[in-house]
């Protein structure tokens, strides 16, 4: 089993053994309740090189069928100092941000069954020698799927600790051979009403859009992410395929992505086109930038219950040792 | 309306006020469930919303009586006021203790920088007064006064709905929504006040110009 481990992680930073704990019990009431093919469905097979990668209009096979529910198998695990006890699945399944789905916080939670993860596939163009639509087995062939227990911070001055599942988006981005005018990457979610009942609303500009620089997203802990708790991703946190960059406010970690654009300029991002004053490009998890309406100095930790105080938000989320560099010489508080 | 109904529906209307309270303490203590991912927010939320659903319908008694001629209706404005106050307190304690840890810093910077918190402390800060005078000794002793202090009322609605305007993040439907209850409420009573004044013109001009 290959171990990725940076340079700057201490081996005694591993993961929470409750953490590790708490998803087996979750696996095994899942299996219980017949919720899990027998066999693990695609996490074993797969490694070694990247297959060729081939778009679906030159070859429309699907290779091997994405559970749409289910165990991911052994995972890699990339050991992360989080300092904090890992949020419940309960939590981190029902108290979402999906505006796709309603804007209540369990509204994804209760909507998002609508939502058809199969068959996905993700349209890659733009600023790339490789482009076109790709089944989702076909993007996911050949990388290896990693937990990774990774500190979340919304805007909203909330916060949880969620075991992601996933795998360098660096890693995939490469694959499509980016070409020198590729500075940026934007995102683009699944955009179909029929779907997703909040689209007839416009709250924000649909489809929902985000975007990295290049150099952010091919940082190995910007994380394309199809699990959580060692699970398939439930619809209400993004299945089937979502970005987890841990270091920026949560919008930034764009939830079904469909659409993958490798750029020049500077992307439009949905919350920056709704109010740039208040969400800036960059968005990333800074204390001492206050959000123009509220102290983004502490937040409230997602089931930590009634009773519990707020705790210091940290630079980057906590992640300025893995991250500051992409940021040298920039002004933080202009370019929030 | 027989004194005794009277009494029995102002009972109720005190059961209804305090169901939100003890739905909440009920979950805190994990009776009937629990109160979610984010407990303070959810706490703070439900009394803030409870508080403003009150205060609304401590405006629309006056209408709906004089629409539908249910003159005892006014007999439960007080308690709807009172219950309204007691809970925009509960609110702005929940935020102050359970929310903030009593952290006078911040506390005080919010209140004075963030316009969403300015607006909803001015409210509750003017309905101090219009609780403190809630008796009918106050309503006694303070006469034509005891009108005009209570027509803060109005202000302290717009303030509640601005106070929730300015703090949802984008989707303004809901505050919208109050805000429309609200022009509804206050729209009523400019018409109301615009036809009395009519009426009395009329009169003194019937009583000036010989028949």
């Amino acid at each position: 089993m290959l171990i990725k481990r940076p340079p700057d992680i201490k081996p005694s930073e591993i993961t929470p053994e409750s953490a590790f704990h708490r998803r087996r019990d979750i696996l095994k009431a899942a299996l219980a309740a017949g919720l899990l093919p027998a066999a693990n469905a695609w996490g074993q097979a797969i490694g070694g090189g990247f297959p060729e990668l081939v778009p679906l209009a030159r070859e429309a096979t699907r290779h091997r069928a994405f559970p749409e529910v289910g165990n991911l198998g052994d995972l890699n695990t990339w050991p992360h100092d989080v300092e904090r006890e890992t949020t419940s699945f309960e939590d981190i399944t029902n108290y979402n941000n999906y505006y796709e789905f309603g804007t209540g916080k369990t509204d994804p939670a209760k909507n998002a069954h609508t939502l058809r993860t199969h068959p996905w596939s993700v349209t890659v163009e733009g600023e790339a020698d490789i482009t076109g639509t790709f089944a989702l087995e076909d993007l996911m062939k050949g990388h290896t799927l990693e937990d990774r227990l990774y500190r979340f911070r919304c805007v909203e001055a909330w916060s949880m600790v969620v075991p992601w599942v996933g795998f360098p988006l660096g890693d995939l981005l490469k694959r499509f051979e980016p070409t020198s005018r590729a500075n940026y990457v934007q995102f683009f979610t699944l955009n179909d009403a029929e779907q997703m009942p909040g689209v007839r609303y416009p709250v924000l500009r649909w489809p929902y859009r985000e975007g990295l620089t290049i150099a952010e997203a091919m940082h190995p802990l910007a994380l394309l992410t199809v699990g959580l708790y060692g699970q398939v991703l439930p619809n209400q946190n993004g299945a089937p395929l979502r970005l987890i960059v841990p270091w920026k406010y949560g919008f930034k970690s764009i939830k079904s992505i469909v659409r993958i654009r490798f750029m020049e300029r500077e992307p439009e991002t949905s919350w920056n086109m709704a109010n740039a004053r208040e969400y800036g490009f960059y968005s990333n998890v800074n204390p001492d930038k206050d959000h123009p309406r509220w102290s983004q100095a502490t937040e409230r930790v997602l089931g930590a219950g009634l009773f519990s105080s707020r705790i210091p938000t940290r630079l980057f989320n906590g992640y300025a040792d893995q991250v500051a560099s992409l940021y040298t010489g920039l002004d933080l508080m202009r370019n929030y | 309306m027989t004194r005794r109904n009277l009494a029995l529906i102002k009972a109720l209307v005190i059961v209804a006020c305090v169901v939100p309270f003890a739905w909440v303490a009920a979950r805190a203590f994990g009776y009937g469930g629990d109160l979610g991912a984010n407990p303070v927010q959810m706490v703070l939320h439900t009394f803030g919303k409870t508080g403003l659903n009150l205060l609304i319908l401590t405006l629309a008694i006056t209408p709906i009586r004089k629409q539908t001629g249910l003159n005892w209706l006014v007999a439960l404005r007080r308690t709807l006021g009172l219950a309204a106050f007691f809970y925009i307190l509960l609110h702005a304690i929940t935020y102050a203790v359970l929310d903030q840890g009593l952290a006078w810093q911040s506390l005080l910077v919010d209140v004075a920088m963030r316009p969403y918190i300015t607006v909803g402390f001015l409210a509750l800060v003017l309905m101090v007064p219009l609780a403190v005078t809630s008796t009918n000794a106050m309503q006694r002793r303070l006469k034509r006064r005891w009108v005009q202090l209570h027509r803060l009322v109005y202000l302290i609605g717009i303030l509640g709905a601005v106070h929730f305007l300015w703090l949802v993040k984008i989707d303004v439907s809901e505050p919208l929504l109050y805000m429309g209850v609200l022009a509804l409420l206050l729209g009523y009573r400019v018409v109301d006040w615009r036809r009395r004044q009519q009426r009395r013109l009329q009169a003194r001009q019937r009583r000036e110009s010989p028949a």
